[in-house]
């Protein structure tokens, strides 16, 4: 006890207990209000519905969006997975899962066949997933012509207009100059053939992957925006006839379990820079380390960890 | 190397025991209590109070405490326990003309009914380091008033100028405000969702974008037509009761600015208001308020919009948060190898291409 705070001054700081918070710490008025701009978001795809996102116990920029839109989906029976830059133990996704163990209490998994819901920050993991789970993005700036247009309210007329010729502009621009579309991550797409969408920073190799099974859902908690894919929905990465979208990644395979599939991390090795390419998908190359899949630098990497 | 990205929970829970440690200091040094900062940080409280939204000085205390005196951290806490709070009501509209005045100074008339009132201020010291309060804290104290004085009445100076018609009118909307930290943020913004994210936005930006209007980026000459701090009654209305109650006093700053206006198509030449008014005694935000919710006024004056920072709403609005920022700004620091991996092979693949075409480009010249 502090010798210097009053008696009134204790109760009241114990009257605030704070082991009382709801299921999935936000309180269901505002899980309703959540849930009404998803189910607004996943009637018209792609679109940003405003919603009145709320301070949550970690900062702006570190998964606020995902966070909430994961503690408005989730349910006791979930099963729960969260990776960031595909990884399951990089410190913020930690922290992120630590946070729904304690404030909903739900089982948590690394396995991303066994999660109900994934919460996602840069990656689409590589195991295609089924109809009966839910993948939530955190997003850092949720309009994709934000950088060729500072005003919302002018980039939300363009939307309203379908007005997209600035981003066709912008492309046309990196091939005169580059020769080649010079956007690899937060790669625009288009939605039914109506939105332009940023699909969040994941790599242009995740683009593809946007068209899938799984209903996804996109939280900018800092920018108060949600928008979401259904199901199949079509999902068109922008491009030109002459100059298609191309989903790039290292020319390497994996170096643990030799996938030549996956998107793959580069780590500088030792002094003399020497590389080592490895799956940014752990979940999915321990899973193939498990079933026997061994790459070039398997062996004394593993090693090592011993 | 595979070892370096695992054993982020125990790294996590290392962090964050050290930061305990860090935050106790050496523990030879008595410890800070919670009442020792309400009652000696009381400006640092206040301003955590106005940031946070939340007028609650022992919470406050406790954040700054906690944060290790990082103000900004500390408002982040309020503002995450402000969110959880349930929403009772709303009071009713404050009258700030009723307001017990700790402080009351007008910079344009040198005398008004309730006087000048300098009070508790920093005005007028001199910025030397008193070294004294080094050694012993303990003063003695301020004379007082004669007892049986009754307060003076103090009506706003505004008003003075309104009577004469030389003020620009505001009028009662009759509406509820919104509630910018249940609603999104959508523009154009009304003028009570303009003062809701001023008031609650960082006082060095807000200082900032105020400052720049005073060196000419939206220049609108503006007089403090009066400042004052005080605590004013918080009433509510029970239905059960059918009248309304006082529930509790906050101290509060207002200033009111009166500026020029030269008139425009619309209107006559007349005085026009800027307004500030912040939780605690927060005398510099609630001026730098009043000058930039004057400079967002321009539209609905009918003035000329000239391009300045401090005119443009998306701008202010959008910027001052400085949970919203600071936490935006600091994410930069989380991993973010997979897209710069992409970069990599972007910018690799397009120095290939540039070297290629070096190559060819002298064979070509040849032939």
């Amino acid at each position: 006890m502090n010798p210097a705070m009053t008696q009134s001054d204790q109760d009241r700081h114990e009257e605030r207990g704070m082991n009382d918070y709801n299921f999935a710490y936000l309180d269901e008025q505002t899980k309703r209000m959540i849930r009404r701009a998803i189910l607004k978001g996943l009637a018209i795809p792609g679109y940003q519905v405003p919603f009145a996102s709320r301070e949550m116990p970690m900062p702006y920029g570190w998964g606020t969006g995902g966070v909430q839109v994961s503690a408005a989906v989730l349910t006791p029976e979930d099963t729960f997975k969260v990776i960031d830059q595909g990884a399951d133990d990089t410190t913020n996704a930690v922290s992120i899962r630590r946070f729904f163990q304690k404030t909903a209490g739900v089982a948590v998994t690394e396995a991303t066949t066994e999660a109900s819901v994934i919460q996602t920050r840069h990656r689409i993991p590589e195991a295609a997933l089924r109809e009966d789970q839910v993948l939530v993005y955190q997003v850092p700036i949720p309009e994709p012509l934000r950088f060729l247009e500072p005003s919302e309210v002018e980039t939300r007329k363009m939307h309203e207009l379908e007005e997209y010729g600035l981003m066709h502009v912008k492309l046309y621009e990196d091939i005169a100059q580059h020769g080649a579309i010079a956007t690899a991550y937060a790669y625009p797409v288009k939605v039914e053939g109506r939105y332009v969408m940023d699909p969040s920073p994941i790599p242009k190799f995740d683009n593809p992957k946007l068209e899938m099974a799984a209903i996804q859902l996109f939280g900018a908690g800092r920018e108060q925006r949600i928008y979401a894919l259904p199901p199949y929905t079509q999902v068109v990465s922008l491009d030109f006839e002459d100059y298609p979208f191309e989903a790039s990644k290292a020319d390497h395979p994996c170096g643990l379990c030799g996938a030549e599939d996956s998107y793959l991390d580069e780590l500088i090795v030792d002094d003399a820079g020497g590389r080592l390419f490895m799956c940014s998908d752990t979940d999915y190359c321990a899973a193939r380390q498990a079933a026997g899949h061994r790459g070039a630098d398997a062996a004394p990497v593993l090693e090592g960890m011993a | 190397m595979y070892v370096a990205v695992k054993g982020g929970e125990r790294a996590i829970d290392n962090a964050h025991a050290w930061l305990s440690e860090e935050r106790r200091g050496d523990a030879s040094v008595t410890e800070l209590s919670v009442a020792q900062i309400r009652e000696q940080m009381t400006l640092a409280v206040n301003r955590v109070m106005a940031e946070g939204s939340l007028y609650d000085p022992d919470l406050a205390a406790l954040a700054i405490k906690q944060a290790r005196g990082d103000l900004i951290e500390a408002v982040f806490l309020i503002r995450a326990y402000r969110t959880t709070l349930p929403r009772f009501g709303a009071s009713r509209p404050m009258d700030t003309g009723t307001m017990a005045c700790d402080r009351r100074v007008s910079a344009t008339f040198k005398d008004a009914p309730g006087g000048q009132v300098l009070g508790p201020t920093f005005d007028y010291t001199h910025r030397l380091l008193d070294f004294k309060l080094a050694a012993d804290g303990e003063v003695p104290p301020a004379p007082e008033a004669p007892e049986g004085a009754p307060p003076a009445k103090a009506p706003h100076i505004m008003e003075f100028l309104d009577r004469e018609g030389l003020m620009q009118r505001d009028t009662d909307s009759k509406t509820l405000p919104r509630d910018l930290t249940r609603e999104p943020l959508e523009l154009p913004a009304t003028r009570d969702l303009r003062l809701q994210a001023l008031t609650r936005g960082d006082e060095g930006f807000v200082l900032g974008m105020a400052y720049s209007t005073q060196r000419g980026y939206a220049r609108n000459h503006a007089f403090v037509a009066e400042l004052r701090i005080g605590k004013v009654a918080v009433e509510m209305d029970i239905p059960e009761l059918g009248f309304a109650i006082e529930i509790g006093e906050v101290e509060l700053t207002e200033c009111e600015t009166v500026n020029q206006f030269a008139g425009s198509k619309t209107e006559p030449p007349q005085f026009t208001r800027g307004y500030g008014l912040v939780f605690g005694m927060s005398e510099r935000k609630a001026i730098s308020m009043a000058l930039v919710d004057r400079a967002l006024r321009w539209e609905e004056l009918g003035e000329d919009n000239l391009g300045a920072p401090a005119q443009d709403a998306e701008f202010v609005l959008y910027h001052a948060d400085n949970i919203q920022a600071t936490g935006f700004l600091e994410h930069i620091k989380l991993p973010h190898y997979v897209d710069f991996q992409s970069e990599l092979e972007l910018i690799r693949k397009l120095r290939r291409e540039a070297a290629a075409a070096a190559q060819d480009a002298p064979r070509e010249a040849a032939e």
